[in-house]
């Protein structure tokens, strides 16, 4: 049995314009290895809300992502400023993105929401002042129910 | 699977391996083998970036010739918009018409025309409800190609509408036998006046499974040649032109979402471009749009490596020739409030057609990417093209997947030489 794949990448949080080049670069792996086109949407769709917030709310991170026979796992790890009250970071439409960000199309207050939406787990483990690192989880084969999303639910 | 039949192809004689082309192609599909370049067919899409980047005119795009197509029958010329870009001082449509039934063909429909009535029908599919957002344009061939190959998600956002050259040929051919009962329908040929191998690609193949109503592609540089020896200033033309500021605006970037009156929309152009933001749409992003407008081609079609002009210049030129036209000279039946005529719309659905799988079984694909990605991070990371392939990574997948052998990479290979050399006197 081949062992997992772990594809790591840093996202750089200084550099607004790459944001989300790492989940393109995902995309193209797993269309490589074969995956239907509503797993690979999924994750990618998971894993780039995730990449945006690390540039977005906490100034870039690292980026880990398994496959394996079963599953992909997305490892999103920063250093920022940690979630204070995660229920609340968790409700659709809460955001505090600053009016620069909005101003792009960003903080609409659906991106973790859409995460765990799109995975079939989610954690998030948060320290104030010292970074924030989400866990998801996509299983292969067992597609979980989602409702098959529009762009607009996308974002 | 059947074999895609292309317009773009290599002059063996003129291509010096100088690897410009091979890394500008957008879908990876060019490697350098024996010291000239090589398309693999499975994956190029006839966006003509080729053509534009080789320095030594080795890259050609493939047309039929006007004078391969037998004159007993009735040609009917159906010039694209752009074309009205490419004359120097034109003031008027007509004598573009004009100088091609001077050239020989019978009769004219302008794919301007068929435009205007897919705006039409564009505008009716816009307001239906349930359709995923955002719509993608069906009018570039090289784009809707992209779509199959790489975008999965993409497929059911792409309009079921065929193109309007589509439309043009079909309605052509009806008028022609309308205006003269005595032809058959294959003693008509429908010519169409291309910017590019794409749409010469199209035709040849067909779409989804069906046969196209257009039967020869020409050059839209060839033809150009043609009329200005025969175009005279002094004589004023009897032949009418019947598109309007809409139609022709379909010629450059934009021109296609701008008419539908739905400020909900981006045109982006060149592939470069395109692929980007087919990127972020499948991701989910720019939930607002509600239309996308994609253009293979550098400012559209009149940027197509097939026209003559600058595609800005013909940009300027065409707003000038709309400038005193009807919004629009092609409208739908007063009675036509609803629905699609079937002609109009694909076949069938548009299908995603993956390539470059690794493998059928995922375990043996994810062997095959470890060893792909094991060999990626020991090459140089230069890029270098030497070893005929456009990246170091693609290089790696040509090692592990299609047998090439490592000592092409030259780094690799000058580092080996290396060890072996100094191993001995090391002691
Ligand atoms: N990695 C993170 N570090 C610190 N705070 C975060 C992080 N990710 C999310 N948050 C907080 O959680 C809030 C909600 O995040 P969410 O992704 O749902 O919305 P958003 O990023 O503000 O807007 P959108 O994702 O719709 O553009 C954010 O506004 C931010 O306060
Ligand atoms: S650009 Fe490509 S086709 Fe042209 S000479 Fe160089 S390798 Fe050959
Ligand atoms: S036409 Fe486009 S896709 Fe085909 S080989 Fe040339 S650059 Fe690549
Ligand atoms: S943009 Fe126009 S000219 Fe260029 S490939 Fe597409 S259809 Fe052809
Ligand atoms: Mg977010």
């Amino acid at each position: 049995m081949a062992e997992a794949l772990r594809f790591h990448y840093e996202v750089d949080g200084d550099n607004f314009t790459s944001a989300g080049a790492a989940s393109v670069e995902v995309k193209r792996k797993l269309r490589q290895l074969g995956f239907d086109a509503e797993l690979i949407r999924r994750v990618s769709i998971a894993m780039y809300e995730g990449e945006i917030n690390m540039v977005v709310h906490a100034r870039g991170g690292s980026a880990d992502v398994y496959v394996d026979k079963d599953c992909v796992t997305i490892i999103l790890a920063d250093r920022g400023p940690g979630i204070p009250d995660i229920d609340l970071a968790m409700q659709e439409g809460y955001s505090t993105a600053p009016d620069n960000i909005r101003a792009l199309g960003f903080g609409a207050g659906m991106g973790l929401p859409n995460m765990k939406r799109y995975t079939d787990e989610m954690k998030i483990e948060t320290v104030l002042k010292q970074g924030t690192t989400v866990t998801m989880k996509v299983y292969i084969n067992h597609t979980k129910q989602t409702e098959k999303g529009t762009s607009e639910e996308g974002k | 699977m059947k074999q895609y039949k292309h317009s773009v192809s290599l002059d063996l004689e003129k291509c010096k391996g100088c690897t410009n082309c091979l890394k500008r192609c957008p879908t990876e599909a060019i490697r350098i083998r024996d010291g000239h370049a090589v398309i693999n067919s499975d994956v190029c899409i006839d966006c003509g970036e080729c053509i534009r980047r080789c320095p030594y005119q080795a890259k050609k795009a493939n047309f039929d010739h006007f004078e391969d197509i037998d004159d007993k029958r009735y040609r009917i010329a159906l010039p694209a918009p752009s074309f009205y870009g490419q004359f120097v001082d034109l003031d008027d449509v007509d004598y573009v018409l004009q100088g091609l039934l001077d050239i020989g063909f019978d009769d004219v429909f302008e794919v301007a025309r068929a435009a205007e009535i897919i705006t039409e029908y564009t505008r009716r599919y816009m307001r239906e409800e349930n359709i995923g957002y955002p719509v993608i344009n069906s009018a570039c061939p090289a784009v809707v190609r992209l779509i199959t190959l790489r975008f999965p998600y993409l497929c059911d956002h792409v309009i079921p509408m065929m193109p309007p050259i589509e439309l043009a040929g079909k309605i052509a051919r009806e008028e022609a036998l309308k205006k003269h009962p005595e032809l058959k329908p294959e003693d008509v040929a429908v010519v169409f006046i291309s910017p590019c191998p794409a749409k010469a690609s199209y035709v040849k193949n067909g779409f989804l499974g069906e046969k196209s109503h257009v039967d020869y592609v020409v050059s839209m540089s060839d033809i150009y040649f043609k009329l200005i020896s025969v175009m005279k200033k002094n004589v004023a033309p009897k032949a009418v032109s019947q598109s309007g500021m809409i139609g022709m605006s379909w010629a450059s970037t934009g021109g296609e979402a701008s008419a539908l009156f739905n400020d909900k929309y981006l045109a982006a152009d060149g592939i470069e471009n395109v692929i980007h933001v087919l990127d972020e749409i499948e991701t989910g992003h720019f939930p607002m749009l509600q239309f996308v407008e994609l253009n293979a081609c550098p400012g559209g079609c009149v940027g197509g490596v097939a026209t003559v002009e600058n595609p800005y210049i013909a940009r300027v030129r065409l707003q000038a020739l709309r400038r005193y036209l009807p919004v629009s000279q092609n409208r739908l039946e007063k009675d036509d409030s609803e629905g699609y005529p079937e002609e109009i719309l694909f076949p069938k659905d548009l299908e995603y057609r993956p390539v470059g799988k690794f493998d059928e079984d995922l375990t043996t694909a994810m062997q095959k990417m470890s060893e792909i990605e094991g060999l990626a991070a020991s090459l140089p990371a230069l890029d270098c093209g030497s070893c005929g392939a456009p990246t170091c990574r693609a290089f790696a997948e040509d090692v592990v997947l299609g047998g090439r052998s490592i000592d092409e990479c030259i780094v690799y290979m000058r580092e080996r030489i290396q060890t072996l050399v100094k191993c001995p006197g090391e002691e």
